[in-house]
Order: structure tokens, then C-alpha cells, then sequence
């Protein structure tokens, strides 16, 4: 089977549109986050503090969002991180370092008054640890006529505990007797369970807190390390091809990185470490969407010259199309896959990877090329002179057959 | 015919050491779980645990050296006979000002300056002396040796959290520098399996400064008044220290506070034990400590000829107990206080330990709980083969039998990619398997180069062994740069330093390594296998 059997699409001829549409969807994504005042921090880079909760029923957003307010100064955002779970996201701001030390506890302890019982003296077994547990049971259960020695009783905790976290419990138990079938649990254990501990309706999956500083500097690392990245390509590019080529692929690039952005801007969704990361990947999978044109192009160039500049370009273009689209199909059926299953904690950065190779594929070819003939047709008008860029032989390359 | 099968031999020993690498040589199903699981290393995203960035705040060792500075010089002079009017450092409150510590000295007599330079240059080599005026000096520490300092106060205060974090029995814990810049002084605490870091925060910020000194007079209701009772100046070589109220003690019910002598009589570095224990009468919990044999000498001495004087028990600056001298005390010494069993045993575990040369303020705190890092390996794999599979069915839709050969470079790809992780003890974390699903699609790229070449080659009319060799060596340069790119990104992401990200540029790096040596050498031998032993093949399933 082929896609496209000596395809012969005039893509530059119908380059217009589509340069106005990146136009259009470039411009989107600036306006939005020229409204919305720069991008949408998460806490990676502005600091603060995160607690992913999951909840037995459907959460109550607003009274968890008062209670908490009631306790933390600053800006407070309770959303639910994907419906159906149950689970929601706890951000507050963080004033300075030193709330830092007190900001989880503070979370934690108006979760327990508000939903768990704290006054009845019992052990919450949802957020429990096993070393917890394990102390709390051991003199109950030796009274209660249960004999373990020391690592039988760790070996039980532990097998509660990992029963009570794998899914679909996944941190949150509903009933003691769930565990009646574990090894090792016996009766007279569980009625030793119920009576020391009890089951709040919620678990704390995971909690982040970052200083301002941290968050600040993390910042401009990130931008720092972008723009590295994007002149150490310019730079590889420059060396394999010619200046001008590499100029063109960083362009493309660039307008990729600025439509994903704006995209997170359009949708609201937070930019942390990991969305940087695939910004990163995006920008070296960009590339080298660009660099299989490219250099299809450079040998055509050293083939036979009775075309000219724009319909070898295009020539180029539509043979490398069937990989373009096969690979890039591919990439984006793999980041499609971690979207839609990977979980809620990479939702971010596959959202950029899923966004990102649709864009960059596209750029390659009405983005980097045209950029290439604009060039092309600059320097024609200038020198009045019909010659094409010509790509710099590389080192150590094999003479094409 | 013979370099096909040297070809074919390598690929195997390949295989085999990453498999090894991977599994070693399990006996049974169990064994070879748990090998899996000692050589893939799971991030802390995975299997659940805390990270916690920390900065040691080396200003206050600077200052702790300024002091010991004046405090010698003091002697030093008053034996030189050089009098002077004051004898001050200053006072540097952040990080960066550290190495802006000064020691000033004023009214020195001219005629006595030869001297003091002397003491000075006798003395302090570590110093720079320079001349304010005629009668005023100013110390400052030399570059070099402020560098020293800073790294010696990390390295100090990293080797004290480890040996507290030890002394916890905390399997797998590490302390390390942050990596980010020297500077900042920053260490990175990572703790496997430790979900509410809440503790083992509060033991690694404990200074645990130990003192023992002796107490002049008091206790005082209020500094004021205790200024007041010496006309609000103290006496020379004393402090004044408070002792907290502590609840359900009688005779520690409101803050109070002693007029101390300034030099301690033991400190904590004179301890060789401490543990905790119960006191037979009350029932209380309290902390004892055995001094070591200078220390105890020196102790000995001292209660010996000090009998009904009192001694103060001070812990970072605050008084915990006084007692009174009632006979000679050799080496061992009790700290008593409203204490749980946590705490008193907490605080024989930092006594032993050490103290910090300098305070600790918390930069960043992240923990997974072990429930999510279950969900996100099970969502990793599921994502995984789902995108696996989707690849493979296009591939062998697309490339027929050819399709065949990618997915068996695909397949060896993961291998030697998992068996790199193993031999390099990498982590894998979650962006990590983010970095291997997403390499699912990535490392296809290079077989469908490689592929639409050959094709080309065979619309062009080549017979099927010339294109397979064109469409190899064609595409080869478009390989080298494609990957160069994304490891060149790759590369940057390494700036952060954050665990996580990290794990992700490794993973993308092997594996697109890993990809090179599958895609071209692999599936060429594969290509050359399919056509040895054949005179003239006609065609090819691609």
C-alpha cells in the first residue's frame, strides 16, 4: 500500500492561505496571552502550593474551597483534574519561604477537620502509612488474641496498604471488609481494623509545594534552556546546510512553540516543567520534520537544475510527503495514546505533544520552505543574478547514488 | 556469507547482555520479578516517596567563624597587650552576602599597631587585614578561603542529614547537591516510600546544638529585668539565655531567663552517645548522652570544683533543663522535658548525629503517595501498548512483510533501551516512560525513511539488492541529523536539573541511540538475511 504514488500537490502555490492561517492562529495565541497577562504559571514556575485529592463521592469543590480559604491567605483554586474521578486539585499561593514549612499541614489538617474525623481518636486508614498502621495495630491486636510477631505484623500492614493503592482502590478504600479476602486478614483482624481506625472520604495522592524563589528561577532556566536549544539548532543546521536554511527551521520552530503556547493560553491549562520539557521535544521533532525537506532539497539541488528554485522546493516536498505524513501519524498516534491513557499527572505535556507534532509537521512545509523561496526571491531581486542558495557540502558525506 | 553471520552474532550478544542486564539469570518466576525489579530503578513519581530541596544557609557559618575569631583574638591581644576599643563582625543576613563578613577593630593604639599586626597576620592567615585609620582595623575573609568555607559548610551539613536520615533506617534515601548552581548551597533529599515528609523535615532542620555552661544567676521573669538587675550591661564573658515554658512542667511554667557564662563547658561535639530512655520514677521520657573521654575530663574537672553551682543544658540557644551540681559527674549527662517517645528518641538520633554548621530553610517539597504512583504505572502501560500496538498494526499494514522487520527493530529498540536504564542505574519516571512511548513513534521514523527510499528506488527500476543498499545509504544522513536535533534539545533539558525532566532527556537520548544501531543496522542485516541464499530476488514485500 502507498499514500501518495508520485504525488505532485502544488503546496506552494497554495501557500497563502495557509501562512494566513498560521497568521491567524499565531496572532490568537499572542492576544491571548497578551489578555491573560503573559502565560498561565503552575506552580513549577510561580511558586506555590498543589494537593491532588481523590474523593470516595463526587467532591464538594465549594466547601473544600471555603474551608481552605478560611485557613490560607492569597489566591486559592479548587478544579476538578479529570470528571468522573472524583479527584480534584488544591492550589494555593505561597506569600514567601517560610509558609512553605506549614502550607501542607495546614491543607491536610482542614481536609481532616472538614471531612474526616479527627476527634474520634482513631487512625484515618485512607491516608495512613504502613509504618503508621503497623504501630497502631500492635498492641490492639495482641490484646485482641491475634499473636504476629514483628515482621508479620509489618507484612500485614504493608499487604493492606498495597491493597488499599493499587486500582481501583487507587488510595481509597470504601468499606474494611473489602480486605477480608487479603492473606492474613482474619476476622478477629478486621474487627481489630474497625475498631482503631476509620475511613475518610478522601486520599491525598500527591503534594507539591515550591518556594517563590525556586519558582522564579526555575522560570528563567526554562526560557533560558528554550532558547538554547533553539540556537543550537540554528547552529547544527548552519553547519549542515547553510545559514538561511537553519534561519528557516528555527522560524518554523519558533512558530510552533508560539502556537502550543497559545494554545495553553486559549485552554487555560497550566505551564510546569514537564509542559517546558515537551516544548523541548516538540522543538527537536519540529526540526526534524524540517531537516528531511531540507535535505531532499539539497539533492535535488546537486541533481539536474532545469527547474526552477520554488518548483524544485515543491518537487522535494511531495517526496518526502508519504514519510511526512506516515511519521508524523505515527508520532502523533503514540502521543494520542498517552493523552487520552496516560493519566492525569502527564495531561499537560501530552496535550503539548499532541498539539505540537500537528503544528510542527505542518510548518515544516508551508512555514520553513516558503520562508526558503521568500529568501531565494530576495536575493534574485538584489544580485539579479538566477542563482539558488547552495547547500554547503557536508563533512563526510557519501556522494549520492 | 561470513560477515552476516559476524553481523548476526553481535546483534545476539546484544540481546542477550541487555536481557542480562535486565533480568540477570532468574531460576523461577519469583526470582525473576525480583530481579526486575533491583535493576529498574523506579523515580521517586513511581513508587512513591518525598524530595525535598533544602538551602543551607552559610552565612550563619560564617558568622559562627567571625565569632571564633573574636572570641581567640580576644585572648590574644589581652596577652600581646595591645588594648583596644571594640572588637565587633557584622552582621550578613542572606546567602549572598556570606563572603561580606567583616570583623572590625577600633582604637587600637598607634604606638602598639606593630603588635597587633603581628597577632593578626601570626594568627589569621585566612584573613586579610587592612587599616580604616590610624587606630582602626578591618578584617576580611580571603576569596579562596570564603569558597572553602562555603563548601565545606555544605559538605558538612549534607554529611550531618545523611547521617540523621541513616540513623532513621531509611532504605534507599539520598542527599546530594541540588546541582543547580554551587552558589546557592542547595541539597536535594530524596525519600523512597515516604509520603508525609512532615518528621523527617522537622529532624533535618533541627540545629541540635548542644551546650552545657554554667549558670551565673537567674532565672529572671523577662530579659528587661535581667538587663536591669546589672544595669543594663552584662558582665563580661556572660549571655543571657531563656529557657521556653514547657507545659506540664511546674518549674518551667512561664519563659524565664539565666545569666549563662558566655564559653560553653562541653558542647555537642564532646558527645559520644546519646540515647533515649525512661525515668524510672515519673515515667518521663528524657534523652541521656555519654560524653567522649576529652570531653569527659574536661567535664570531670569542672564539676569537681563547682559543687552547688548550676549548669544549664542549652539546645539550639534555648535552656531545656537546670540542675545543680550535687557531686562529680564523669561522662554521662541526662536532657529531660515534656518529651514523647518520638521526640526524646529524635533527639538522641540528632544529638548523635551532629550538629549543623549552619541553619536549613526549605525551598521546594514533593511528595507522590504510593496510590498514584500505582495509577501512573498502570496508566504508563496501558498508554504504552495501546500506542505500541496502533504502530506495529499501521507498520505491518503499510510495509506488509517490511513491516516485519521494523517491528522486530522496534521490539529491540525497547530492549536495548530498558537493558541501558539497568547498566546505567537510571531512574525511570513517569516523564521518563512519557519519553519511551513517545520514542514509540519516534524510532519508526528512521525504518520509514529508510523504507520510502527503497520504494522510490524500486519505482525508479533498481533491482531489489541495489535499492535496498541506496535506500539505506540515502537515508542515512537524514537519520544522523534528525537524531543530532533532538539530542541536541535533549541536551538543554538537562539545565533544569529537576529529577523528573531528567529522566526524560536520558530516556529520549538512549533510546533514539538505541534507534540509530536498531534501524540501520538491525533491519539491514534483516533486509540482507531475507535476500542471502537467493540468486536473483525479483521483489520485495514493502
Amino acid at each position: 500500500m502507498e499514500l501518495f504514488k508520485n504525488s505532485n500537490f502544488d503546496f506552494l502555490g497554495k501557500k497563502w492561505p495557509f501562512i494566513i492561517a498560521s497568521l491567524i492562529l499565531t496572532a490568537a495565541g499572542l492576544v491571548s496571552l497578551v489578555v491573560k497577562g503573559g502565560p498561565e504559571y503552575g506552580i513549577d514556575f510561580k511558586g506555590g502550593a498543589v494537593m491532588n485529592v481523590r474523593f470516595a463521592s463526587t467532591p464538594q469543590v465549594d466547601k473544600v474551597r471555603s474551608a481552605i480559604g478560611a485557613k490560607i491567605r492569597g489566591e486559592i483554586s479548587v478544579q476538578e483534574v479529570t470528571s468522573g474521578k472524583n479527584e480534584i486539585m488544591i492550589g494555593t499561593e505561597l506569600q514567601g519561604e517560610k509558609e512553605l514549612e506549614s502550607a501542607r499541614s495546614t491543607m491536610v489538617q482542614t481536609l481532616d477537620t472538614t471531612f474526616g474525623q479527627p476527634q474520634s481518636g482513631k487512625l484515618d486508614f485512607n491516608n495512613a502509612s504502613q509504618a503508621s498502621l503497623a504501630e497502631r495495630l500492635r498492641g490492639p491486636l495482641q490484646r485482641a488474641g491475634v499473636p504476629l510477631s514483628e515482621q508479620q505484623l509489618q507484612d500485614l500492614a504493608k499487604a493492606m496498604m498495597e491493597f488499599r493503592n493499587t486500582p481501583p482502590r487507587s488510595g481509597l478504600i470504601a468499606s474494611f471488609d473489602e480486605m477480608a479476602n487479603l492473606a492474613g486478614v482474619t476476622p478477629a483482624v478486621i474487627a481489630t481494623v474497625k475498631q482503631e481506625c476509620y475511613l475518610a472520604p478522601f486520599a491525598i495522592r500527591n503534594v507539591e509545594v515550591v518556594g517563590p524563589k525556586v519558582g522564579s528561577e526555575l522560570r528563567s532556566k526554562a526560557i533560558q534552556a528554550t532558547l538554547l536549544a533553539l540556537a543550537g539548532m540554528l547552529v547544527y543546521i548552519g553547519f549542515r546546510f547553510e545559514f538561511v536554511y537553519g534561519f528557516a527551521a528555527v522560524l518554523a520552530v519558533f512558530h510552533d512553540t508560539i502556537i502550543t503556547l497559545g494554545l495553553f493560553s486559549l485552554f487555560n491549562k497550566p505551564l510546569d516543567l514537564t509542559v517546558v520539557a515537551a516544548l523541548l521535544t516538540l522543538v527537536g521533532y519540529s526540526m526534524n520534520d524540517t531537516i528531511v525537506v531540507f535535505d531532499r532539497i539539497r539533492e535535488n539541488l546537486r541533481g539536474s537544475r532545469k527547474t526552477g528554485f520554488e518548483e524544485l522546493v515543491n518537487a522535494s516536498i511531495n517526496q518526502t510527503l508519504s514519510r511526512t505524513i506516515l511519521t508524523s501519524g505515527l508520532t502523533f498516534l503514540s502521543a494520542v495514546a498517552l493523552w487520552l491513557f496516560g493519566g492525569s499527572v502527564l495531561n499537560g505535556f501530552s496535550f503539548a505533544l499532541v498539539a505540537g507534532i500537528a503544528v510542527g509537521t505542518y510548518s515544516s512545509v508551508f512555514i520553513a520552505s516558503p520562508f526558503l523561496i521568500f529568501w531565494q526571491n530576495f536575493l534574485e531581486s538584489r544580485k539579479k543574478a538566477p542563482t539558488a542558495p547552495v547547500a554547503a557540502a557536508p563533512a563526510g558525506r557519501k556522494g549520492s547514488r | 556469507m561470513k560477515s552476516l553471520q559476524v553481523k548476526f552474532l553481535v546483534i545476539l550478544a546484544t540481546i542477550l547482555v541487555c536481557v542480562y542486564g535486565i533480568i540477570g539469570l532468574p531460576k523461577s518466576k519469583d526470582e525473576l520479578v525480583a530481579n526486575w525489579n533491583q535493576n529498574i530503578k523506579l523515580g521517586l513519581d513511581l513508587r512513591g516517596g518525598s524530595q525535598l530541596m533544602l538551602q543551607v544557609q552559610v552565612q550563619d557559618a560564617f558568622k559562627a567563624e567571625a565569632d571564633r575569631v573574636i572570641e581567640n583574638l580576644r585572648d590574644q591581644l589581652g596577652k600581646a597587650q595591645v588594648n583596644y576599643a571594640s572588637l565587633e563582625r557584622n552582621d550578613p543576613q542572606t546567602l549572598a552576602d556570606a563572603s561580606k563578613i567583616e570583623i572590625t577593630v577600633k582604637g587600637v593604639e598607634a604606638n602598639k599597631a606593630g603588635a597587633f599586626r603581628q597577632v593578626i597576620t601570626e594568627n589569621y592567615a585566612p584573613w586579610t587585614l587592612t587599616a580604616i585609620n590610624s587606630t582602626d582595623y578591618r578584617m576580611n575573609l580571603k576569596p579562596t578561603e570564603a569558597l572553602a568555607l562555603r563548601k565545606d559548610t555544605v559538605t558538612r551539613a549534607q554529611s550531618t542529614i545523611e547521617n540523621r536520615i541513616n540513623g532513621l533506617g531509611l532504605a534507599e534515601s539520598s542527599v546530594q547537591p541540588s546541582g543547580r548552581t554551587e552558589e546557592e548551597a542547595e541539597l536535594l533529599v530524596q525519600l523512597p516510600g515516604v509520603d508525609d515528609p512532615a518528621r523527617i523535615k522537622q529532624i533535618i532542620q533541627t540545629a541540635a546544638l548542644l551546650e552545657i555552661s554554667e549558670v551565673r544567676e537567674g532565672p529572671f521573669p523577662t530579659r528587661e529585668g535581667a538587663l536591669a538587675n546589672f544595669g543594663g550591661v552584662l558582665p563580661l564573658n556572660t549571655r543571657l539565655v531563656k529557657q521556653l515554658p514547657r507545659a506540664g512542667d511546674p518549674s518551667a511554667a512561664s519563659e524565664s531567663w539565666y545569666l549563662l557564662t558566655r564559653t560553653a563547658v562541653v558542647t555537642g561535639r564532646d558527645l559520644r552517645d546519646a540515647r533515649p530512655s525512661q525515668d524510672g520514677a515519673t515515667g518521663r521520657w528524657e534523652t541521656n548522652f555519654v560524653l567522649s573521654q576529652d570531653g569527659a575530663r574536661r567535664f570531670e574537672r569542672f564539676t569537681e570544683a563547682n559543687i552547688n553551682k548550676r549548669l544549664a543544658v542549652i539546645l539550639d540557644s534555648a535552656i531545656r533543663s537546670v540542675a545543680t551540681i550535687e557531686s562529680r559527674i564523669s561522662d554521662q549527662g541526662r536532657i529531660s522535658g515534656a518529651f514523647g517517645q518520638q521526640e526524646a528518641s529524635d533527639l538522641a538520633l540528632v544529638l548523635r548525629a551532629g550538629s549543623l554548621p549552619a541553619g536549613i530553610v526549605y525551598l521546594e517539597e514533593r511528595s507522590v503517595g504510593p496510590s498514584l504512583g500505582a495509577d501512573s504505572i498502570a496508566q504508563g502501560l496501558q498508554a504504552g501498548l495501546i500506542g505500541l500496538v496502533a504502530v506495529t498494526l499501521v507498520m505491518l499494514f503499510y510495509y506488509k512483510k517490511s513491516g516485519i522487520n521494523a517491528t522486530l527493530a522496534l521490539i529491540l529498540n525497547a530492549v536495548i533501551l530498558i537493558g541501558c536504564l539497568a547498566y546505567f542505574g537510571a531512574v525511570l519516571t513517569l516523564p521518563g516512560i512519557a519519553g519511551i512511548i513517545l520514542l514509540i513513534g519516534m524510532a519508526v521514523d528512521s525504518n520509514v525513511l529508510i523504507f520510502e527510499r527503497i520504494r522510490e528506488e524500486l519505482r525508479a527500476g533498481k533491482a531489489v539488492a541495489v535499492a535496498i543498499d541506496a535506500g539505506f545509504g540515502k537515508a542515512w544522513w537524514t537519520i544522523v541529523d534528525t537524531h543530532v536535533t533532538t539530542v541536541v534539545s535533549c541536551a538543554f533539558l538537562f539545565i533544569f536539573g529537576t529529577t523528573a525532566v531528567k529522566g526524560f532527556a536520558v530516556t529520549l537520548v538512549i533510546g533514539l541511540l538505541a534507534n540509530v544501531f536498531t534501524a540501520v543496522f538491525v533491519s539491514r542485516v534483516i533486509f540482507d538475511w531475507e535476500l542471502s541464499g537467493k540468486k536473483q530476488v525479483e521483489s520485495l514485500s514493502i
